[in-house]
Order: C-alpha cells, then structure tokens, then sequence
C-alpha cells in the first residue's frame, strides 16, 4: 500500500468526508475510489469532461494554475467557476496537500 | 419483492447501479457480468492499458458495490430471460426473479468473413482479456497489421507503433472513419498517422491470411500484395450482444427497441447502450450509439424512469477519440449534415467542422479543441446555431452566444 494523506472533501451542504487519498494519485482518484458523491469523472481523466469539478480556495497557491486547456473546460463546468475552480483529474496528490479541504460544486451536469 | 437484475457490467451497466441508488431506488440490486473484473474504464484499453501496463482503472472502488448494497455476480452469464415467470437464468444455475431488467449487454467484435480470421495471433479489442491478450503477444511482436480503419483500429495503430512496433492498417473504404468524420479530418487523421510512420492501405481488399501452423503469417490483399504480420487485430465494428433479447421475444432490430425511456415493448425490460436502437432525438430516426456518453446518460434515464421519474433521453451525444497526441472529438450527430463550416486548418493541428441539417447546428467535430467540443456541447442542448461570423469569431463570441453564466445540460 502506497502512502496515503487525508483529504477532506466538503459537499455544497457542507457535509464532510474525510479520505485516505494515495500520493502521486489524482484527487479525482481520491475522490472516486473513496465513494464521495458529486464527483462523477466520465471520461475517467482525461480532461475532456468537466464533471470532476472542485474549489481550491483553501490550498489555491498548493494546487496553482490549470492549463490553457483545463481552463477553457473550467469555462463551461455545469457550476459556476470560481477563482479556485481546477478539475479535480488534473491535480496530483502530494504530501503539501495533508488535511486539505477541498469543496464540492452543487452539480457536475 | 423489488429487485433490478442487469445484465452486462461495462460503463452503462455500472452506471445504472450508481444511478439508481442516487435515485433513492432501496430495491434490491443484482450486476450479472461475463467479466471476472469489477466494471472498468473501457477507452484507456487502447492506449495507456497497453502502453503503461498495470491494472485496469475501475469505475468504481470494491466496496462502492457493498456500500450500496449491489450485488455483483462476476464471470456469470445470463443463459434465459423468463419473462412468463419474471426471472433470468443464469450459467450458474441461479434463476433470479426480477421487477426490473436492464439489458446493459453491448456489442462485441465484428469478425468478417476472411480466411484465417480465427487463428491465435488475430486479436479483437473489446474488453480487458482482449487487451491482456493483446498486451502479452504484442510484447514479442515487431510487424503487425490491422484491418478495418475505424477509431478503435487507428487507436491502436498509434498505441503500437509508440512501442516500436511496425505498423500497417488496412482500410477498405477510399477514406479513413468515413461513416464517422467530414473528409477533411478524415484527411488529418491520415496525414497524422503517416507522421507517425504508420503505413496505410486506403481502398485495399483483404483476400485472406496466410497460415503457418496455428498462427498467421502475413495479410494477403485483393492485388497480390503480401504483408507480413506476427500479429494480426481486427478493428471491423461491432455488433450489438441481442441474443438474450430476442430469445425472450422482444423487438431488435440492429439493436434491442427501446422508446424515450430505455424502455423495451416490456414494461419491466429496459436496454441501454451499445445495445440499445433508439429513435434519436435529434435525427427523428432509429439510432444505435457505441460511446461512453451513451451509456452513462441512457442508464441515468433507465434509473429515472424505474424509479418513477420518467423523462425523455434528449441528451447530446458527445465522443472522443485520442489519436496520438490529436485529441478527436465530436458533439451531437453527423448523419443528417447536409452542410459544413470548417473553421481552423489541418496545417496548424487545430480545426473545427460543424455540421448543419438546412439551418440548424447538428454536430460538431473538433481536432485539439477541447474548449470548443464543450461550448458545441451547450450550443447543442440549447438548440442555437452559430452564424458563420460567430464560428470564425471563436470561442468568445459562441460563448457569448449561451448568454450569462454556463447553463448546465439538460438531464
């Protein structure tokens, strides 16, 4: 078993869940292979779908800037884009995110 | 008793378990698959599966199935559908009653009438035992020939020349994925392949394969010409796995009939996915669609529809096929395109195809745009067409063309 981190993924409700997120996974992975609802990942991380939407607020500077490519999916995510918005595919769990919040968008489609 | 029985456990069949349960469905759930794997992601198979190795990415991690109370029977096939007494059985000997069916079976490979088609170094790709296969003899390898140029077959082609293999595909048609793309990226496709030193046969007939023992040695095409191969795929389509359905008569016709909501003439049967002949929405005829898309949005509407929320499947079609570093993709369907803007070009890897019926958008091809493939995704559902001005314009001026902030699909 590879080396794990928590993450901790908040629901638009505000309903937590905190999960053992694997180093070098991504958090989409994270999320998925944990059972937290609101991600949904279709295309399975390949950037083309915009359904694995989050907000960064809390670790923006950690996670930094999408891609030219990610932003312009970021564009058209079924919630609204914030600042912070990265799809969840595109970032790499590393040990810098330990006990991160990440938050969920109320819809993903 | 309730309890949905499906049948099939590829991207449609787990989807209808995870949708039916986002549902509030608290009916039993019971996943018959052939497959010894928990459902997996299937487009990865023809590229990273192959290039990386490793395991299969799952849809869903073990215990979502226990979590969720679904019952998962593996490496089962469904022998019967008794609809008289309301069950299916299976291999096993299980007879299980059922209140809701859902044929999520898909398609399997096309093998066309050559000779030689059987022997052990010819490979289909339609699931993981088909790419480990494919994996394990690709390893020892170094001439290999596919026919059929459809996006499973040029898939590969790339996927295996990436692994220093010598590559030929052989295509019967004038042009490449000719029933799939306009001509133009048609054209790209070929040229991208080309760049890649993959040779390929465009208008060649395959007379047969040569057999030496048990194996194939070479692709003998119409003309004479002999083409050496160690290995052998087959990328000729697929056709949809109907058997069950007609066995338990019910109508299929290039798939199993089903109306707005997944609904078979049963009431209790309903077919999703590559299996599933559909009046679609946008083209006003029967239509049978082998995408990841598909599958998902037609299981989500299975879901609705079992679970009392019964709503037309009008979502837009949207497909992608990674060629190489070319990020392929399409939006909505060409089939009634009787007009087309190109916007972009070929020669800086970057263009755009949309397609018109008389006034209306109705597809959208892009080659490297993903941003584009989405805002034709919101364009589509929305029902606006671009005037040629906006397409030329780009992505500013379509986006602004949805008004506001970006409105979710309807689902």
């Amino acid at each position: 078993m590879a080396e794990a981190i928590a993450i901790i993924f908040e629901s638009a409700e505000g309903v937590r869940h905190e999960v053992a997120a694997r180093l070098g996974a991504s958090l989409m992975e994270a999320a998925l292979m944990n059972n937290v609802p609101g991600i949904e990942a279709e295309c399975g991380g390949s950037c083309i779908c915009a359904t694995c939407h989050v907000y960064c607020d809390q670790v923006a500077d950690i996670v930094g800037a999408p891609s030219d490519e990610e932003d312009d999916m970021l564009d058209l995510a079924a919630a609204d884009r914030r600042a912070a918005s990265r799809l969840s595919c595109q970032i790499k769990v590393t040990s810098a995110l330990a006990g991160a919040i990440i938050q969920l968008p109320a819809r993903q489609y | 008793m309730e309890r949905t029985i499906i049948v099939g456990g590829g991207h449609g069949g787990a989807q209808a378990a995870v949708s039916l349960r986002q549902e509030g469905y608290e009916g039993e759930i019971v996943l018959v698959s052939d497959e010894a794997h928990l459902p997996y992601h299937k487009p990865p198979l023809s590229k990273t599966f192959l290039k990386a190795g490793g395991a299969a990415q799952l849809l869903r991690p073990e215990s979502f199935y226990t979590d969720n109370a679904v019952e998962l029977k593996l490496e089962t096939r469904v022998a019967e559908i008794d609809r008289r007494a309301g069950l299916v059985r299976c291999d096993d000997g299980a007879a299980i009653e059922f209140s809701s069916l859902i044929l999520a079976t898909g398609a399997s490979a096309r093998r066309p009438p050559i000779a030689g088609a059987d022997l052990e170094n010819v490979f289909v790709l339609r699931n993981m035992s088909d790419a480990e296969r494919m994996r394990a003899e690709a390893d020892d390898a170094s001439e290999i020939v596919i026919i059929g140029g459809g996006f499973i077959g040029l898939e590969l082609a790339h996927t295996l020349v990436g692994l220093g293999k010598q590559v030929k595909v052989v295509e019967m048609g004038q042009r490449l994925l000719a029933r799939s793309v306009a001509p133009v990226i048609s054209a790209y496709v070929l040229d991208r392949l080309f760049a890649a030193d993959i040779d390929v046969r465009l208008g060649a007939e395959v007379r047969g394969l040569e057999q030496a023992g048990a194996r194939a040695a070479a692709v003998t095409l119409a003309g004479g010409e002999r083409l050496g191969a160690d290995m052998v795929v087959l990328g000729t389509g697929a056709v949809p796995s109907t058997g069950l359905a007609e066995a338990a008569g019910l109508a299929v016709d290039n798939g199993i009939v089903v109306d707005h909501a997944m609904r078979t003439a049963d009431p209790r049967i309903f077919a999703l996915g590559d299996v599933a002949s559909f009046t679609h929405w946008q083209w006003q005829k029967p239509a049978r669609l082998e995408c990841v898309q598909n599958a998902n949005d037609q299981a989500r509407h299975a879901a609705k529809a079992i679970t009392g929320k019964e709503t037309d499947y009008r979502d837009v079609s949207w497909f992608w096929s990674d060629q190489g570093s070319t990020k392929l993709q399409m939006a909505g369907l060409s089939m009634a395109s009787d007009r087309t803007i190109l916007s972009g070009s070929p020669e800086n890897d970057d263009l755009a195809v949309y397609h018109f019926d008389r006034d209306r958008l109705v597809c959208v091809e892009t080659v490297n745009r993903p941003g584009e493939h989405m805002l034709a995704r919101r364009l589509l559902a929305a029902g606006i067409t671009p005037s040629e001005a906006d397409i030329a314009d780009g992505k500013d001026a379509l986006k602004a063309l949805l008004g506001g902030p970006a409105q979710g699909r309807s689902a």
